[in-house]
């Protein structure tokens, strides 16, 4: 038994370092918690299912990470979803989105520096964002989870919501989200460095 | 070529690094004095905390970046000096945060029993120096002096089912000694009043749900908060709200049964100042704490405790002070304002000291979240780039940086440890928590992390 435990552990270390099984903290399935092949799953199967897993891993992972991106080919129009992020020097960045895109991911997507440190996790609020009046309705109330760090984020409004905890739908058509100016500082040029 | 010098506890710089398309081309180089990064998240943030921790992600994508070095195991002030730091780089800047403490200032206070909360939780969270801290558990009640969410962390890992930490990444000597542990109520003692209570409603929640508890307040501490509560701020609202709930309502049934049937107690007691640490005659240890009870003048955050020349004993075995971190000056080069433990700064820029910056808690004092901490360094890094792009900061003249450094250290016999040497200490973690279903195992001894772990090294 204590041998071979051992030999899996050892076999998990050398398929990681020759890059064989992925690296999951890259993976946005993984840090939304939607990973079927995370480690808890994987101890719970034995040896050679272990083999079976990375392999359907490998394909789930990158499929699925592909049309959570959302190609910019988007075929059916009624998928657009046109948001606006106003970012914290006041410049409007214009963006089409689709259906079910997360307000925090689509950002990164576009370099806007809305940062997601706890990575969608309810455990921070540095994705903080003001709605706009026409839309704030809209959005589905948050769950106490949101409100409690929303409670911990600076310059809090009545609009005030999670990005993270905004996912598009058809009727946020025409969203605007602004960055609060939480730093009082901005770059000397009005340039905004990508995010990471 | 600029390179510049960022000592790494929680706040961190990457928007230099990652900021490509600026002007100059910038290098930052990191030296940390324990050989793994991460400060505060690793050893700060609660074992049952894990989400917080995502934010080492972030961390490490700058770490690794093509113009980011780590240089781990380095102590700036002992291996190195500030002034060695300063000729190497256009400019260095200050982010080790607050790795001292206040003190509570009270006789007994070197009494067995009595611990910092940041050693309590450097004990519980694998910090190297606090490894043989062996807190002594065998007591019915603990007193938390504090109230903010340091001290609702500790209360929280007293009371915790053991079975929830065992499957995170608590120190294995610390859940051995919680298994045994025989604190059954913890009391968590603030000088004001409710409504200037300093811990966030996250926390709180997460007391008033704990398995196995049931609250014990004082419904008095309570007089006249309910009706101060209308033009209160969303947040203060919310969390006195909770409060005033756990304290006074009367549950449900179903409630009413969990409480009865829970072992361990937890609450807050107000308007209470330590004086005294009371001594057990017989044993070289404590036996209670002897609090003076305040009354308040003034309201909101700005209320002031005042005594009233009233006492009050409390019997307890241990008692954990959670009343704040305080940085320490690194170097007598650098100024630094010993009434407020920070330095002197404006926007970052460390007054009189050309060249020197700092962000995090050494520039703001040690408080505040995760979000707090990041824009704060935020804007250290834009007034560094202002300065650049304005000429304030000298850029004419190129520096050596880390080959410079680098040389003085191997002539010193000092070891950095980079960033890839760190993230095969990372697997040797993982690895053995694996073995325990915890997500990771930590090293506790710096000579542990400082051995060979190439796949090659014979292990």
């Amino acid at each position: 038994m204590a041998t071979s435990a051992a030999v899996r552990s050892s076999m998990g270390l050398t398929l990681r370092l020759s890059r064989v099984i992925p690296d999951c903290s890259t993976c946005s399935l993984y840090r939304l918690r939607s990973c079927v092949n995370s480690a808890a799953n994987l101890q719970r199967t034995g040896s050679a299912d272990s083999f079976r897993t990375i392999n359907r891993h490998l394909q789930t992972s990158i499929g699925l990470y592909h049309s959570e991106e959302g190609s910019s080919n988007a075929e059916d129009p009624e998928d657009v979803v046109n948001v606006v992020y106003i970012d914290r020097s006041g410049q409007r960045i214009p963006v089409k989105a689709k259906v079910g895109d997360n307000v925090l991911y689509l950002a990164h997507k576009h370099g806007i520096e809305l940062e997601g440190a706890c990575e969608a996790s309810l455990a921070c609020s540095t994705c903080h964002v003001y709605v706009n009046a026409a839309h704030f309705d809209k959005l589905p109330e948050p769950e106490e989870r949101e409100d409690d760090m929303l409670d911990m984020a600076a310059m809090l409004q009545e609009n005030s919501r999670l990005g993270c905890q905004i996912i598009l739908t058809p009727e946020l058509d025409g969203i605007e989200l602004t960055l609060p100016k939480v730093t009082r500082n901005f770059y000397v040029d009005g340039h905004v460095p990508k995010p990471h | 070529m600029l390179t510049q010098k960022v000592k790494f506890t929680l706040g961190q710089d990457e928007s230099l690094v990652s900021d490509s398309t600026h002007n100059q081309y910038v290098e930052v180089d990191i030296y940390e004095r324990l050989p793994v990064p991460f400060g505060l998240v690793r050893f700060g943030v609660a074992p049952d905390h894990p989400e917080v921790k995502n934010v080492i992600n972030t961390f490490t994508q700058t770490a690794k970046h093509s113009r980011c070095s780590f240089y781990g195991n380095v102590n700036v002030g002992k291996d190195v000096s500030i002034d060695e730091l300063q000729q190497a780089y256009h400019a260095v800047v200050l982010s080790y945060g607050a790795e001292g403490n206040r003190s509570i200032g009270v006789p007994g206070e070197g009494l067995a029993g009595v611990y910092s909360a940041k050693d309590f939780v450097g004990w519980y969270n694998g910090l190297p120096n606090c490894r043989e801290l062996s807190p002594d558990l065998s007591c019915e009640t603990a007193v938390i002096l504090g109230q903010g969410n340091v001290a609702l962390d500790v209360a929280r890992i007293l009371l915790s089912p053991i079975d929830s930490l065992k499957k995170t990444d608590i120190t294995q000597p610390a859940l051995e000694a919680l298994a045994q542990s025989q604190v059954r109520r913890v009391l968590i003692v603030g000088r004001r009043g409710p409504m200037q209570i300093a811990c966030t409603i996250k926390e709180l929640r997460e007391m008033v749900n704990l398995p196995g508890t049931r609250p014990e307040m004082v419904a008095t501490d309570f007089e006249g908060v309910a009706e101060a509560l209308k033009d209160v701020p969303r947040p203060r609202k919310r969390l006195t709200e909770l409060m005033l709930k756990t304290a006074l309502e009367k549950p449900g049934e179903k409630e009413q049964e969990r409480r009865n049937k829970a072992s361990r107690i937890w609450g807050f007691r107000f308007f209470r100042s330590p004086i005294e640490v009371l001594a057990d005659p017989n044993h070289n240890k404590i036996a209670g704490i002897r609090l003076a009870v305040n009354k308040l003048e003034g309201s909101g955050e700005g209320a002031q405790a005042v005594l009233t020349g009233e006492e009050e004993d409390v019997p307890c075995g241990l008692v954990v002070s959670s009343i704040g971190y305080k940085s320490l000056s690194i170097d007598p080069s650098v100024p630094f304002d010993s009434r407020k433990a920070i330095v002197p700064n404006i926007m970052g820029r460390v007054q009189q000291a050309a060249g020197l910056y700092c962000s995090g808690w050494l520039k703001t004092g040690p408080t505040g979240v995760i979000a707090t901490t990041m824009n704060n360094s935020f804007d250290t890094a834009r007034s560094l780039m202002e300065d650049m792009d304005s000429g304030t900061l000298d850029l004419s003249a190129a520096k050596p940086g880390s080959q410079s450094i680098s040389a003085l250290l191997e002539k010193r016999g000092v070891k950095p440890v980079t960033f890839s040497d760190w993230e095969k200490i990372d697997n040797v973690e993982m690895m053995r928590g694996e073995a325990s279903g915890k997500p990771r195992e930590k090293l506790l001894k710096v000579e542990e992390m400082l051995q060979d772990f190439s796949v090659n090294a014979g292990h």
